[in-house]
């Protein structure tokens, strides 16, 4: 645990605290009327699927109890799918299903559960169990992401993920999620969860933090965290950069995950992004936001904003742009 | 920031119409600022008595004109029989009771509540050109000696009025003086005296105000200008100021009773001195206003005072939240706790608190378990913590502990709430969030409840609801906040370098 800090330190750092990202970047770019494109998975999935944005494929919704029945059919012939439910809550009521066995679907954990338990699992998503307040909920299916080999080393469990904040429709600041044995196999960092800060020119690690604590290695696998090397970075960065025009919100985080298949997927976006990816990258993210504010973006097409960010949010580049901002 | 010329305009404005409108109905219906503020009251009773002619009757009685130091709360006329007004007559007002063929003795009652109050709002009509006075011998003579003597060694009004009075009092006395005073009583010596010497001056008639006095008479007083107001004096003490205790209650002519087709009338006072409320007087002269909280039934005014109160634990929320960084579990559960705590008391609150909720957390783990739809695990848990809570009351009154049975004042939903929302924390975030939260919310329902318990806020917040719009004014103020907060200062520490 480190110590406090000056409020006027903090403030030289560009740090961005929790009220002044409520009142000045979601209250001023993102419109509340869209929040539900990105609080609805689903949603959020369809869209982004309609717009060309890479997504685990959908393989069928299940909107009513009657539909529930028929989901044999559906299954039948998957190896390995994953249900969720589209309103859940901090990654309650997903079932990963990784294999079939003799009418018996072998779960993540190695566990076997019936067709009968599956089904029941997609009732309670329905009658809104896993959702936020209970309302009723949908259940939908999609594809199994494999996880890039390159990842196998570095997390425990859970699949690792990588947060881009996106300003305006530029990749801002990126942090890669790796679940611990301690967060319980999740990628949530105030569980436990390792947060690496990701350099936005390279999409190589800057630092590694677990509970606000630097760290170096992976405490489970003790893997290397320094030398990690996001592959696919410039088109990750571009599949992020293009969920501003997707969804509107000029602030939102994206989650994206690789596939050793069809690399980087878009997993959920969040209107609502937290603040700790600066302490990963150890640096704050306001000199960069201001910097994007104080630019004309109109003309600027995808491509424009994507290099621009690898050119101007480069780990080594920074200093001076706090020193501009 | 743009537009933040407007809403600093606006949020001004907020401040200072809630704080003025206060202000005003704190001078104009003299609603105490502190609770608890007394006001001494007088209640004088004149009584009038007299023997009717078996004619047409009327009787006059002055009534004490406005003067600085005290105010007018209620005044009323019992008089069965007679017909009873009151004239504003050109100097004072005067009671006006009428009859046509009164005979026998008569009892007339005037009832005045007067209350002593600091305003110093009033003052008298200045004087009349005083008239010339003429004397005859041999007074005219001794009169210009006394003039001569003391004239030269004063220098006002005061001095003057000071120094005849002296010179009247003075023992062996004067020839003069012990001339004058065989034809002229004191006051009226000393009355013109002063105008022969050109310095309006009258007698009044004063009602020493003392408690449980009762038949008692008017005294005779001196009043005399000084150029700018009417100074009191007592014949033979001199100079009076300061006294609350002397209620002017007829200056100048025509004589306090006046009867008319009757005799031997007298007037007599009976005082009694009580403390009131301040809060109960200004409600009770309130009462002719039609938008007041004070003209609500007093059960509805109680639940008035604790809905009032209600800002003020929601400010501290907002200013706890926004400028701390404190987790709550619950937006505004913290506030409904303290509201509780009110009314159990803060400790044995607290202990009941934590009690229900921990039973709760721990049968909620079971529930878990069984997979319920949230609707019907939320019902659950209200019935089981009416159980907790009846268990509790029921144990802690059988072992004599009747702080027990307050537990009731909890709002059993929001308690049901409370342990499904630690519960789901508890799952998904792990224990630490939870007594982070819950800490949290204990630490600000805590804070909540001392500044609502205080008797000043609650006073204020009930009686001054006009003050809300400066709270409004700070949460619109505090929801515009951009800065840090405290937490984050330890949350990034790390960027200390």
């Amino acid at each position: 645990m480190s110590g406090w800090i000056l409020p006027k330190s903090l403030r030289r750092t560009g740090v961005l605290g929790m009220n002044r990202r409520n009142v000045v970047y979601i209250g001023r770019y993102n419109e509340r009327e869209k929040y539900p494109l990105v609080d609805n998975k689903l949603t959020t999935k369809l869209i982004a699927a309609e717009a060309g944005l890479a997504v685990p494929d959908l393989i069928g919704v299940v909107r009513t109890q009657h539909e529930i029945a028929q989901v044999r059919d559906k299954l039948k012939d998957l190896k390995e799918f994953v249900a969720k439910p589209a309103q859940g809550s901090g990654g309650k009521g997903i079932l990963v299903v990784v294999g079939q066995e003799e009418d018996q679907y072998r779960k993540a954990s190695g566990e076997l559960i019936s067709l009968e338990a599956v089904q029941r699992h997609l009732t309670n998503t329905l009658s809104g169990l896993h959702s936020l307040g209970g309302r009723t909920d949908v259940a939908f299916l999609e594809t199994l992401v494999r996880v890039s080999p390159y990842f196998d080393q570095f997390s425990h469990e859970g699949v690792p993920d990588i947060r881009l904040i996106v300003f305006k429709g530029f990749p801002v600041m990126g942090m890669l999620r790796l679940a611990t044995k301690s967060s319980d196999g999740k990628a949530n960092l105030h569980q436990g969860a390792i947060g690496v800060g990701l350099d936005i020119g390279t999409g190589r690690a800057i630092q590694a933090v677990q509970h606000n604590d630097l760290v170096t290695q992976h405490p489970d696998t003790g893997a290397d965290l320094s030398a990690i090397t996001i592959p696919d970075w410039e088109a990750l960065l571009h599949l992020a950069a293009r969920c501003y025009e997707v969804t509107g919100l000029g602030y939102l985080g994206a989650d994206i995950v690789i596939d050793r298949r069809r690399g980087p997927l878009i997993l959920e976006l969040n209107a609502r992004p937290g603040l700790s990816i600066q302490i990963a990258n150890n640096a704050g993210l306001l000199p960069r936001l201001t910097h994007v504010e104080s630019l004309d973006t109109r003309k600027m097409a995808i491509e424009d904003r994507v290099a621009y960010a690898l050119e101007n949010f480069a780990h080594d580049t920074i200093r001076n742009l706090g020193r501009t901002a | 920031m743009n537009q933040s010329g407007p809403f600093l305009f606006m949020v001004l404005l907020l401040a200072v119409a809630g704080a003025g409108a206060a202000t005003f109905r704190h001078h104009t219906y003299s609603i105490p600022w502190m609770p608890g503020t007394e006001t001494q009251i007088w209640q004088v009773e004149a009584r009038i008595q007299f023997t009717a002619d078996g004619g047409a009757s009327q009787v006059y009685l002055s009534l004490p004109p406005n003067q600085k130091g005290f105010a007018v709360v209620n005044e009323s006329a019992a008089s069965s029989g007679w017909g009873f007004s009151i004239e504003q007559g050109e100097e004072q007002r005067r009671a006006h009771w009428t009859q046509r063929e009164a005979l026998g003795r008569q009892v007339l009652f005037y009832k005045l509540d007067i209350a002593v109050s600091g305003d110093d709002t009033w003052s008298m009509a200045p004087p009349q050109t005083t008239p010339t006075m003429i004397w005859d011998e041999p007074y005219q003579t001794a009169v210009s000696h006394l003039l001569d003597t003391v004239m030269p060694i004063t220098a006002d009004a005061h001095t003057l009025t000071t120094q005849l009075i002296q010179t009247l009092g003075r023992t062996p006395a004067d020839q003069n003086v012990t001339l004058l005073a065989s034809a002229y009583s004191r006051v009226d010596l000393l009355t013109r005296v002063l105008q022969t010497a050109q310095i309006p001056a009258r007698s009044v008639q004063v009602l020493v105000l003392e408690d449980g006095r009762r038949r008692q008479g008017l005294t005779e007083y001196l009043q005399v200008w000084n150029g700018e107001s009417w100074q009191l004096y007592h014949a033979t003490d001199g100079e009076v100021s300061g006294a609350d205790n002397l209620l002017l209650w007829q200056a100048g002519t025509p004589g306090v009773l006046e009867v008319l087709g009757g005799t031997s009338s007298r007037v007599s006072f009976s005082i009694i001195g009580q403390t009131r409320s301040a809060l109960l007087l200004a409600q009770e002269e309130a009462n002719d206003l039609a938008l007041s909280l004070y003209n609500l039934p007093i059960a509805e005014q109680s639940m008035f005072k604790l809905i009032m109160l209600l800002p003020v634990g929601a400010l501290v929320v907002v200013l706890l939240r926004v400028l701390i960084g404190i987790r709550t579990s619950g937006t505004f559960m913290p506030v409904l706790i303290a509201l509780a705590f009110l009314q159990t008391e803060l400790v044995p609150g607290l202990a009941s608190f934590i009690i229900v909720v921990a039973i709760g957390l721990l049968i909620r783990t079971y529930l878990s378990a069984l997979n319920l739809l949230l609707v019907a695990r939320i019902a659950t848990l209200v019935v089981i913590v009416i159980m907790i809570i009846s268990i509790f009351s029921i144990v802690s009154y059988r072992l004599g502990l009747i702080q027990g049975l307050t537990i009731t004042f909890f709002p059993m939903i929001i308690l049901a709430w409370t342990i499904e929302r630690m519960s789901i924390t508890w799952e998904e975030e792990g224990p630490r969030e939870v007594f982070i939260q819950g800490g949290g919310s204990l630490f600000v329902a805590v804070l909540a409840f001392l500044l609502m318990d205080l008797s000043v806020v609650e006073h204020l917040a009930f009686n001054f609801p006009e003050l809300h719009l400066v709270l409004l004014a700070v949460m619109l103020l505090v929801g515009r906040y951009t800065g840090y907060r405290l937490l984050e200062l330890k949350r990034f520490g790390a960027f200390k370098t």
